[in-house]
């Protein structure tokens, strides 16, 4: 078969001893760059970039890829250590990672994110290598319409399955797409609700800020009055044991993984949409189908596997469309494509066809770098819950500086520090009032791309909204939506009954 | 003896050590890694460009520094020109620019003046070709005018941002041939491309070096060139003025710098893109691409960007009276 023996001298080039010792480098350099509060897999990718002409292309393009899995391995850490999200990906791992940190149980939640990535990693590649061509032709399908109804997707998923408290989820979701219109609009080009006409918010708010503000500063400031009377954070320990525990708690999460991996790929492969939403699907279709759904949001092992599958399974998924169509699907494959253009590769319909040797040697390494990411991460385990035994005042003066470092070191701007300051302070007493962050910091996210798509379908149907349910796939996609939103409804409307009937 | 020995040993000393501090003024190179600053999102044309200009200064080592290539996109470049009006005298910045610094300015009050910044090279003109799906019946551009007409005002034409360049190409067509189109606006070149091949809309004005790769695997359909003369890539594709109509439009690929900037910076950058734009690699890419290498500094091309600012002006104008 020609795809084995493509294969097969795509594994000779990514075996050689210097590609394997790359390999190993770039997983572990990703996993830290990953693991802090405010750096990310395009940060890692953009210090390297420049770094990978002293190598040949071959092994430049592994070496990014490693960059990129160790990277996507690493921002688990940070959400279930700190209950910070170091990415938009990494948001739906705090829901249940950062309960299982502060019940003690932060080895096995490492253990879970680690072993879920490389599932994710694994199977999404595996569909990658077989259906890479025909799929971009699915990705061709996604017009305005549905991206829209994508996006509207995530966003139920959160209202019908997320939170306890539907109405504090809407006004959160609601105060989210407030702030993800600041700034210049991308079809007129006008500015909007730029504060105090500071310069800043030209550039609207990134959602670094809002999370570093909102997670870290907030919870920072929450820990500190709440410890005051009770220990927060129960030690942690890491043995063998504990280790070969963790791998059998996640042999009973096939089914779980499995999913996470098929929502994970399908949905980055999407232009446009990506890993964060993909991550958030796959947490909803879990907890919908889990036995133990009320266990979600408390700590579940279930809820850190199923977004880190899927997050690993977009990333993956999110090289298709950059590779076949030369549209990145992300920030940093966007990067990836810059490095492609260096090295005179031309991404688009005619790769896969000119460069073959490329297009498979990068397949082969994504599986290298699978493996040697799991391996890594696996060993550095005991290394990253040491660090929570720290006592809490360190900690906290420590995980203050990352964050601010953090937030400073994207766009250098001192502006971007004092919307920290006030999100944090705003975070903190949102939290007091038990309103959930989560879907604030993903409507930032998800707002812009819900409004672009919006108003580019109803300027391009002459304002006819039905153009949304009239197209097979947007369709489909809104109905699901319709269902999830009306999920509580029915659950309350049962309740209802049932009480009465017992009555 | 010993006096004049003295006095001429010291005025030598003077001497090199004024040459040297001179020397040390002209060679002014950069301390740190140089942000550049792309005015478009990325994937699109602009963007390609950009990373393209990167990779041959990092190849040819015509930097010491490593340049970061950074996308503010928003509101149609309007982000990148606060972004670098808000960096005077910083000499670790550059633009690279499209037409929208003269149109975005123009049409939104942003507070931002172009006369302010320091022009530094125009490296190329980059040609505009009006595209369809290669599915589509439309073989010519009577057919395409044809269609139009039929669609009675639906006809979704995809591009840039509104008041962007390929607005402006799209308002010129409407115009030369009285038609009325849709214009759906979208955040990149890329996007356009991607949208018109999976049949979201119907044409697009792209840059040749957007639609090229759908092109060569036979998805897109050029129909006519907004081009003096035919493009070389496309030798089979008439311009517009061969079919009768003055239809020309060009779009600039130039890099500016923050105002201020040290005329030593300013230098430096200048002699770097000089020797970028005689490399081997940007000639061969000129000729595969259909850009028009033209360079073009300082006055020059201050001169240049103030006389486009005052066309386009008059473009929107009259698109403004149009619509």
């Amino acid at each position: 078969m020609e795809l084995i023996g493509h294969m097969m001298d795509g594994f000779a080039t990514s075996l050689s001893p210097l590609n394997l010792m790359i390999v190993v480098l770039g997983v572990t350099a990703g996993l830290f760059i990953g693991a802090m509060p405010g750096l990310g897999s395009v940060n890692g990718v953009a210090i390297v970039l420049p770094l990978t002409f002293i190598v040949p292309p071959s092994s430049a393009i592994i070496l990014l890829a490693a960059i990129y899995y160790g990277a996507m391995y690493g921002g688990a850490v940070s959400s279930i250590l700190l209950g910070i999200p170091g990415a938009s990906t990494a948001v739906a791992t705090t829901f249940d990672g950062r309960p299982m940190a502060q019940q003690g149980k932060a080895g096995l939640a490492l253990i879970a994110a680690a072993v879920a990535s490389f599932v994710g990693g694994t199977i999404s590649v595996i569909l990658f290598t077989l259906f890479a061509a025909p799929l971009a032709d699915i990705a061709l399908q996604f017009g305005p319409p549905e991206e829209f109804a994508l996006v509207l997707l995530a966003f139920t998923t959160f209202v019908g399955l997320g939170g306890d408290d539907v109405l504090k989820t809407i006004i959160m979701i609601c105060l989210g797409l407030a702030l993800s219109t600041v700034g210049l609009d991308l079809i007129s080009g006008q500015p909007r609700l730029i504060f105090f006409d500071q310069p800043g918010f030209y550039s609207g708010i990134s959602f670094l800020v809002l999370a570093i503000g909102a997670y870290g500063v907030g919870e920072i400031l929450y820990t500190i009055e709440t410890s005051k009377s009770a220990p927060q954070v129960t030690p942690a320990r890491l043995t063998f044991r504990e280790l070969g525990h963790g791998l059998k708690e996640m042999n009973r999460l096939w089914k779980t993984m499995s999913f996470g991996s098929l929502i994970g790929f399908f949905v980055g492969m999407l232009p446009a949409a990506g890993a964060t939403p993909a991550a958030l699907m796959a947490y909803g279709l879990a907890k919908v189908t889990s036995k133990n759904s009320d266990q979600f949001g408390k700590g579940a092992i279930e809820g850190v596997a199923a977004p880190e599958t899927a997050n690993n399974a977009a990333s993956t998924g999110s090289l298709l469309p950059m590779l076949t169509l030369g549209i990145p699907g992300s920030p940093t494959t966007a990067l990836l494509l810059g490095g492609m253009v260096m090295w005179g590769l031309v991404p688009g319909p005619m790769l896969f066809i000119e460069q073959p040797d490329f297009v498979w040697g990068l397949i082969s390494s994504l599986y290298t770098a699978n493996f040697a990411a799991v391996l890594v991460n696996l060993a550095l385990i005991p290394v990253f819950v040491w660090a929570l035994r720290m006592p809490f005042t360190v900690l906290c003066a420590l995980v203050l500086i990352l964050c601010i470092v953090g937030g400073y070191a994207p766009s250098q701007k001192m502006h971007d520090v004092w919307l920290i300051v006030g999100f944090g302070v705003g975070g903190y007493l949102l939290r007091k009032a038990d309103y959930p962050m989560a879907p604030l910091v993903l409507a930032l996210v998800l707002g812009p791309l819900m409004e672009k798509s919006f108003r580019q379908t109803l300027i391009a149907e002459q304002g006819n909204i039905l153009a949304f349910i009239e197209r097979p796939l947007s369709a489909t996609f809104i109905a699901i939506s319709a269902i999830f939103f009306l999920l509580p409804l029915l659950k309350y409307a049962r309740g209802l009954t049932r009480s009465k009937a017992t009555a | 003896m010993s006096y004049t020995f003295l006095r001429r040993f010291t005025s030598a000393t003077a001497a090199l050590v004024f040459a040297a501090t001179t020397t040390v003024a002209q060679d002014w190179q950069p301390e740190k890694p140089v942000e550049m600053v792309i005015m478009a999102g990325q994937g699109g044309g602009a963007d390609r460009l950009a990373r393209l200009f990167q990779s041959i200064i990092q190849k040819e080592k015509l930097s010491n520094m490593p340049i970061l290539p950074v996308n503010k996109g928003g509101g149609s470049g309007a982000e990148a020109l606060r972004y670098l009006s808000d960096k005077p005298g910083d000499n670790h910045v550059i633009m690279a620019t499209l037409n929208s610094y003269y149109t975005t300015p123009l049409r939104t009050d942003i507070g931002v003046n172009i006369e302010e910044f320091t022009p530094i090279a125009r490296m190329a003109l980059d040609t505009f070709v009006l595209w369809v799906n290669a599915d589509s019946d439309i073989q010519t551009l009577d057919d395409y005018v044809a269609a139009v007409k039929a669609s009675g005002g639906s006809w979704k034409m995809g591009g840039t941002g509104t008041g962007q360049e390929d607005s402006l190409v799209t308002a010129m067509l409407e115009k030369e041939f009285g038609i009325d189109v849709t214009y759906v606006p979208f955040s990149g070149g890329g996007d356009v491309a991607r949208n018109l091949v999976g049949g979201h809309i119907d044409s697009s004005v792209n840059n040749p070096s957007e639609a090229l790769g759908f092109y060569e695997a036979g998805k897109l359909r050029p129909i006519a060139a907004f081009t003096p003369d035919r493009i070389s890539v496309f030798p089979d594709t008439p311009t517009m003025g061969e079919l009768g109509h003055d239809l020309v439009y060009w779009m600039q690929r130039s890099f500016v710098a923050p105002k201020d900037m040290a005329p030593e910076a300013v230098a430096y950058y200048t002699d770097m893109f000089q020797k970028l734009s005689e490399s081997e690699e940007w000639q061969t890419y000129t000729a595969e691409k259909a850009l028009m290498s033209e360079f073009l500094t300082g006055d020059d091309l201050q001169a240049y960007f103030l006389e486009e600012r005052g066309k386009h002006a008059d473009l929107l104008s009259s698109m403004e009276e149009g619509s």
